[in-house]
């Protein structure tokens, strides 16, 4: 009985690491198949070959869509710190009149259904010029990158000691000293995780990316990637599709795998904690 | 919670006469948010309220820019008629996008607008079942695999490290990656159903009437179960371990306890997960653009609100669109927030 029950429970843990690894496990496969082999369903290459992969770095726009991403990222997450980073401090630290309706407006934001500012932002990028830029494209994320961003760095920051703090304001520090020279050094872990969920969240952004970007040289990966078609619509170059797939999930897996617990923490924080 | 609480300061009706000359003042002047704060601020806190504000204002100037000006802007939009081509050559229509009567030389009454347009509520339809049914299915499984990741077993870290996986993989791959599963000629799933003699033809899943809409919810429920699952896990590592034993000593088995002890003790939690995942859901968008395109069995109020403001050139009937998605999710989230009652205080 005792023996039969363990199996079940191991057979349960099997099945859900096969859902959860199979899909991908299986777009690598595809994506080192070639020519015919693509279309026979094995679960495992019988000649592994490279052609796709090749194919998606050299021809096309792929690599310039990937350097766009990595930029548009990285900038949003930059950014997004600089301004979390004071704000959380403001919000976590300091009582004034109406932070309680400011936290409200910020997790609101952070709710916000993207399509709903779609019509103004692109009104206003097209008045600034920035249509079919990069620029468009890191202006635009701060609306679900900046929210979560304060969110999760205030409640990591209200969480630290209060004496650090009064010490420092008996030694006659500014506020901006105090944020600088005592919080920052000891916010690095919090910064890190809310910044890889950041640049997630951008990494992965579809909507805005579509609408504010009109040519191959401007898209960023998922753009790229969803575009992708062949000469006709029975042409789909499934090879290459997942070639590309792989490439953009490869670092992101990596890198959750390296930080999941604090990934886990993270999310728990601009989660739960609410 | 939102308001802030006002001490009732009681006040002596023979007091209050013999400062019947200040006590015009003092009842001008705003009550004091809190009982620390009644004595007169200090220098020291006036200068931090300064700074506060000083730290704050850059963030707040881009949000202002990025969400709230682009916002009113969509609403202005949907009381217009502009179109894509010239945004600027716009007229005041009032709420002709939302709902207009037109009457017919012929005496005939016709309705128009996006409160009669079948298309649109077919994408309310299909958005509020895809949350509802979405958001069941990875609740349960859910708490399914954080039950499991809760157990002591070998091998558990390498499970967590699976879980995430999904939850890793952008929206667009895992939509690609299930399309080439899902391809009705050359796709995994409709073979090895054929072979387990489960079908007996293949089936264009992404495409067909009724299949589409379960495919999306396939995917969606595929990658979005790790995050449940992980946040409820972070709950239940929460519950103090005594309780667990208690009720085993009483002789309560493994059901009763998840039923009478553990559900009810993580609930709370739970809630607030269920709730940040329906609004997530609600507004979905890339999953079906890319999983189903062009396919008005999935179609969601994302997806509708975007075709019209740049494939259909409707943009004001599109903002109209957005408006009221908006609309029905700011509903929601304030009567979620406060049935939920979700604390908003910052602490300390």
């Amino acid at each position: 009985m005792w023996i039969l029950k363990r199996m079940a429970f191991y057979l349960l843990v099997g099945g859900i690491v096969f859902v959860a690894v199979f899909p991908f496990y299986y777009a690598i496969v595809t994506s080192l198949k070639s020519g015919t082999d693509l279309f026979r369903t094995d679960l495992w290459p019988t000649t592994v070959s490279l052609a796709n992969y090749r194919n998606v770095l050299t021809e096309g726009t792929f690599v310039r869509n990937l350097l766009n991403s990595l930029f548009v990222s990285g900038a949003v997450v930059a950014l997004s710190l600089l301004l979390g980073v004071t704000a959380a401090y403001a919000l976590a630290r300091i009582r004034f009149r109406g932070r309680s309706a400011l936290l409200f407006t910020i997790l609101s934001v952070s709710m916000f259904p993207q399509v709903a500012v779609l019509a103004g932002l692109f009104e206003l990028i097209r008045t600034f010029g920035l249509y079919n830029s990069l620029f468009a494209l890191i202006f635009s994320y701060m609306i679900f990158t900046l929210p979560f961003t304060v969110w999760v760095l205030t409640t990591f920051v209200r969480d630290l000691p209060l004496e650090v703090e009064e010490a420092a304001i008996l030694d006659g520090a500014t506020p901006w000293i105090i944020i600088t020279r005592v919080f920052l050094p000891l916010m690095w872990p919090a910064l890190a995780t809310t910044g890889l969920l950041a640049f997630i969240g951008a990494w992965n952004e579809f909507l805005f990316a579509l609408t504010f970007t009109s040519n191959n040289a401007q898209r960023t990966v998922p753009v790229a990637i969803a575009l992708i078609s062949g000469n006709s619509q029975f042409e789909i170059p499934w090879g290459n599709i997942m070639a590309a797939s792989v490439i953009v999930t490869v670092p992101l897996v990596v890198l959750v795998l390296i930080f999941q617990r604090k990934i886990v923490s993270g999310l728990t924080a601009g989660g739960v904690k609410g | 919670m939102v308001t802030p609480q006002r001490p009732s300061r009681p006040r002596h009706p023979r007091q209050q006469e013999t400062r019947a000359s200040g006590s015009a003042v003092a009842r001008a002047q705003p009550a004091p948010e809190t009982a620390a704060a009644q004595r007169p601020p200090s220098r020291l806190m006036r200068q931090r309220v300064r700074s506060a504000w000083l730290f704050l204002a850059p963030m707040l100037l881009v949000l202002a820019a990025v969400a709230g000006w682009p916002l009113a802007r969509t609403v202005y939009f949907s009381f217009t008629d502009a179109s894509l081509a010239d945004l600027d050559a716009r007229q005041w229509v009032g709420f002709a996008n939302y709902f207009s009567v037109l009457r017919m030389p012929s005496g005939r009454t016709l309705y128009d607008g996006l409160l009669v347009d079948p298309v649109w509520w077919r994408a309310v339809w299909n958005t509020v079942r895809f949350t509802v049914i979405s958001v069941t299915c990875e609740t349960i499984l859910g708490m399914i695999v954080a039950l499991v990741l809760n157990a002591e077993f070998v091998g558990r870290g390498i499970v967590r490290a699976a879980i995430l996986i999904p939850w890793a993989i952008p929206t667009i791959v895992s939509a690609k990656m299930w399309q080439w599963m899902l391809n009705d000629q050359f796709g995994i799933i409709n073979v090895v159903l054929l072979n387990l003699g489960l079908i007996s033809g293949k089936i264009a899943w992404t495409a067909s009437a009724d299949t589409a809409m379960a495919a999306v919810l396939i995917v969606d429920i595929w990658k979005t179960t790790p995050f449940m699952a992980l946040l409820i896990l972070a709950a239940l590592q929460m519950l103090p371990g005594e309780i667990i034993e208690v009720a085993k000593l009483d002789g309560a088995n493994p059901w009763q306890i998840f039923w009478r002890v553990t559900l009810p003790l993580i609930r709370p939690a739970v809630m607030v997960a269920v709730i940040f995942r329906a609004l997530d859901a609600l507004r979905i968008f890339d999953l079906i653009y890319v999983l189903t395109p062009n396919n008005v069995h999935t179609k969601s109020m994302s997806v509708f609100a975007r075709e019209n403001l740049f494939e259909f050139d409707k943009f004001a009937y599109g903002s109209a669109a957005s408006t009221l998605l908006f609309l029905i999710l700011a509903l929601l989230t304030i009567v979620t927030i406060r049935i939920g009652r979700i604390s908003l205080d910052g602490g300390r």
